[in-house]
């Protein structure tokens, strides 16, 4: 009896000493849900071959990705080891103090230069120009154009742009020749229509949209460094630019108010419009033929310039940080460590995932191993973002209040829209202390 | 009557309650006491937590402590236009909404209290929508309100009439979805009032050779009105908390109900603060509706 108590005991010790053992190697990774979370685990798995750590993507739905991250900061909860978390949240994570400082990481295996420049000042760096970084590029992703070969190819429609518009009928180079072909498409009697564009203004999707536009018009949100707005956002540049993307979205199919990725894709599964924008992350789909019909006839290209020549695109993607109230933060930097490789960076770029990586994106290799990797790689060197300051969510609240009225329910003008917009936002940074 | 000894008797011989012996006494303290833990810990905590909260700047996202800023977050709010238009719109929206239901739900009552074929199926089949979940309900009519292939357009030949897409017309399309959801709650009520409308009234009223319309509103209606205006107590409030089928089914501002205003500055903008003290905004608006409501129903009681 005696010793059967002792075996009991025994195995009991053992059963509760061995999760611990392991919880103590595993490393948990948060992301939101999508195909390249998919990737990444893949990609982890090796890292567990090699390592013998195993990792785990946990992830949660794009719609309360934020919500759920920000609830486990806020308890410092130690479910997540590292997080892959949008660009706009580095202010409020490293100023909450729930993202690791990860400035000598960075000097110490010099990652500014081995990822993208843009990358790693959107992606990494907070405040901007302050040298201090806390997320390592991880999913490089920025808004580009998909659009039908098919239709842009047809002799009958080549000759009858040219007929219009005086020049050759192509992939758009700049928003003068986005704006045309989108008009010329635009045939609602057909079922046809010019261009599909981001309107939802639930968070950030519109305000990406009319990024994409202020930026290859020279314009910019403010001064990241003053946090100065007025006669910067109100600009001529941007007003022009807000002007033409309320034009676009007059050669939108019907009913194109409240639409992102999803309907952007559908926009060409269904052959519904000539030109679509969206994510690269979101492009993969549209050259499988079993989610797009129209897969072959499928190309893609960078966001135009504008009209100074000037040629920008509003920033997706995501860097990965390590998580302050991780209990294996030194397991994690070693992950880092091995993330960054370059032989890692290029299988990284092979599973599916968008690469950040400077070298990888710039090879032959990369650049045509998709009919899209051209326009991402272009694209990743030319990417500005929003405001990342923790107050980030209020100054897009107070974009959505004001750019939706004016682009979907024409109210108002591109004038006055930004000149509103620009008061709210200084008053916002008035509010925080960031502007006197 | 049940007595303790009835009780008592219904216990196992021997059993460790029988042989403790438990008073009444002990025995409501062991039914209640939980349910008021319960109750104070999450509800009367948080109510009271949340208060001293809407007199901070606190951040929910920051690690910063909360300073206190006095009515600072209360005189922000009410001052703000975006924060009015969003309680115009709501407003604007409950009267829609809640009378729509309340004509639809009631008449449907109405044709339901006759003798039909195949009652309780079509009475089933009527009671389906509140059933449904609403961000399905959302998902749901998002398509049949399509511009392209939405069935609602083809049916009532409208081409491509833009529901969601025009601001003009996309907060009658919200509240036609909820009229179509919550219309057979009412409907169920108004059916319980009106089975228990005595019959031998409408034989009076029918030898006085009372009209349909004089019965309706001089017998029908008195009787089904306390019921029916619980029905509209319960609609008005959870009517000024919609959030799920308006938020998946436009982004439209003229759509901005309180409840996806507050949403947006709690979760996405963690202006924890703020957002406490918008919500006792609503909360005290709402209890001052149902107040409204309460002493008329109490009015038509007593009448």
């Amino acid at each position: 009896m005696k010793h059967s108590i002792r075996s009991l005991l025994a195995g009991a010790a053992l059963i509760a000493l061995t999760p611990a053992t392991a919880v103590a190697e595993d490393l948990v990774i948060f992301w939101a849900e999508w195909d390249p979370a998919n990737f990444l685990q893949e990609l982890v798995n090796e890292y567990e071959a090699e390592t013998g750590v195993s990792v785990t993507v946990e992830t949660t739905p794009w719609a309360d990705f934020q919500t759920k991250a920000f609830t486990e900061f806020n308890a410092r909860g130690s479910a997540y080891d590292m997080i892959v978390g949008d660009s706009q949240w580095l202010g409020a994570a490293s100023e909450g103090g729930h993202y690791v400082d990860l400035t000598e990481f960075f000097a110490e295996h010099n990652v500014a230069e081995i990822m993208a420049p843009a990358t790693v000042k959107y992606y990494a760096e907070y405040p901007g120009n302050s040298g201090k970084f806390w997320a390592v590029p991880a999913e490089g992703d920025a808004v580009g154009w998909s659009y039908r070969k098919d239709w842009f190819e047809d002799p009958a429609e080549m000759e009858a742009f040219k007929a219009k518009y005086g020049y050759d009928l192509a992939p758009p180079e700049t928003w003068a020749q986005l704006l045309d072909i989108a008009e010329f498409f635009h045939r609602p009697d057909e079922n046809r229509y010019g261009v599909a564009i981001y309107t939802d203004n639930s968070y950030d999707a519109m305000v990406m949209g009319v990024e994409n536009a202020i930026f290859s018009y020279g314009g910019e949100l403010g001064d990241f460094e003053t946090y100065k707005v007025d006669g910067i956002l109100n600009s001529e540049a941007n007003v022009n630019a807000l002007n033409d993307y309320k034009k676009l979205y007059s050669y939108t199919p019907p009913g194109w108010a409240k639409t992102f990725f999803v309907e952007n894709n559908q926009a060409i599964t269904e052959g519904l419009a000539a030109m679509s924008m969206n994510y690269f992350a979101f492009f993969p789909a549209l050259l499988n033929e079993s989610t797009n019909p129209h897969a072959a006839n499928t190309g893609f290209f960078a966001n135009p310039a504008g009209p100074t020549g000037a040629q920008h695109a509003a920033l997706g993607g995501q860097g990965i940080s390590i998580v302050s109230y991780s209990e294996n933060q030194e397991e994690a930097f070693k992950f880092l460590e091995w993330f960054i490789r370059d032989d890692v960076q290029k299988r990284w770029a092979e599973l599916g995932g968008y690469t950040a990586h400077a070298a990888t994106l710039e090879s032959e290799e990369f650049r045509n191993a998709t009919p899209y990797n051209e326009a991402f790689y272009q694209t990743m060197f030319k990417v500005k973002d929003f405001w990342a300051v923790p107050e980030f969510a209020e100054l897009l609240t107070a974009a959505n209040q004001r750019l939706y009225p004016f682009i979907v329910g024409d109210e108002g003008t591109a004038k006055e829209t930004l000149d509103a917009l620009a008061a709210d936002w200084e008053e916002t940074f008035k509010k925080y202390g960031r502007l006197q | 009557m049940v007595t303790s000894d009835t009780v008592f008797s219904r216990l196992e011989p021997g059993s460790q309650a029988a042989s403790r012996g438990l008073s009444d006494i002990a025995i409501r303290n062991l039914f209640i006491i939980p349910t008021i833990a319960f109750l104070i810990i999450f509800n009367i905590f948080p109510l009271l937590y949340s208060l001293a909260y809407s007199f901070t700047d606190f951040r929910a996202s920051t690690n910063a402590p909360a300073n206190f800023v006095g009515l600072q977050n209360y005189r922000d709010l009410l001052g703000d236009e975006f924060i009015w238009r969003n309680f115009t719109i709501t407003a604007k929206y409950v009267i829609l909404s809640v009378s729509g239901q309340v004509i639809v739900g009631f008449g449907l009552a109405m044709l339901l209290n006759r003798q039909i074929p195949l009652k309780g199926l079509i009475t089933t089949l009527l009671l389906l929508p509140m059933m449904l979940s609403m961000a399905v309900v959302g998902l749901f009519w998002k398509l049949l309100y399509d511009p392209s292939f939405g069935i609602i357009n083809y049916a009532l030949g409208l081409g491509k009439f833009e529901w969601l897409a025009d601001p003009d017309v996309a907060l009658y399309a919200v509240a036609i979805v909820d009229i179509w959801m919550w219309s057979p709650f009412v409907m169920l009520l108004s059916l319980a009032g009106l089975s228990a409308v005595p019959k031998h009234l409408y034989e009076a009223a029918e030898i006085d050779r009372a009209s349909s319309l004089y019965t309706f509103f001089r017998i029908t209606l008195p009787l089904v009105a306390p019921i029916l205006m619980i029905a509209i107590i319960f609609r008005t409030m959870e009517a000024f908390k919609t959030f799920d089928h308006a938020y998946i089914l436009s982004s439209q501002p003229t759509t901005e109900l309180i409840a996806i205003r507050l949403y947006k500055m709690a979760f996405l903008e963690w202006q924890t603060g703020m957002s406490s003290a918008f919500a006792y905004i609503v909360l005290i608006m709402v209890v001052a509706i149902t107040n409204i409501y309460v002493k008329y129903l109490n009015k038509v009681k007593a009448r």
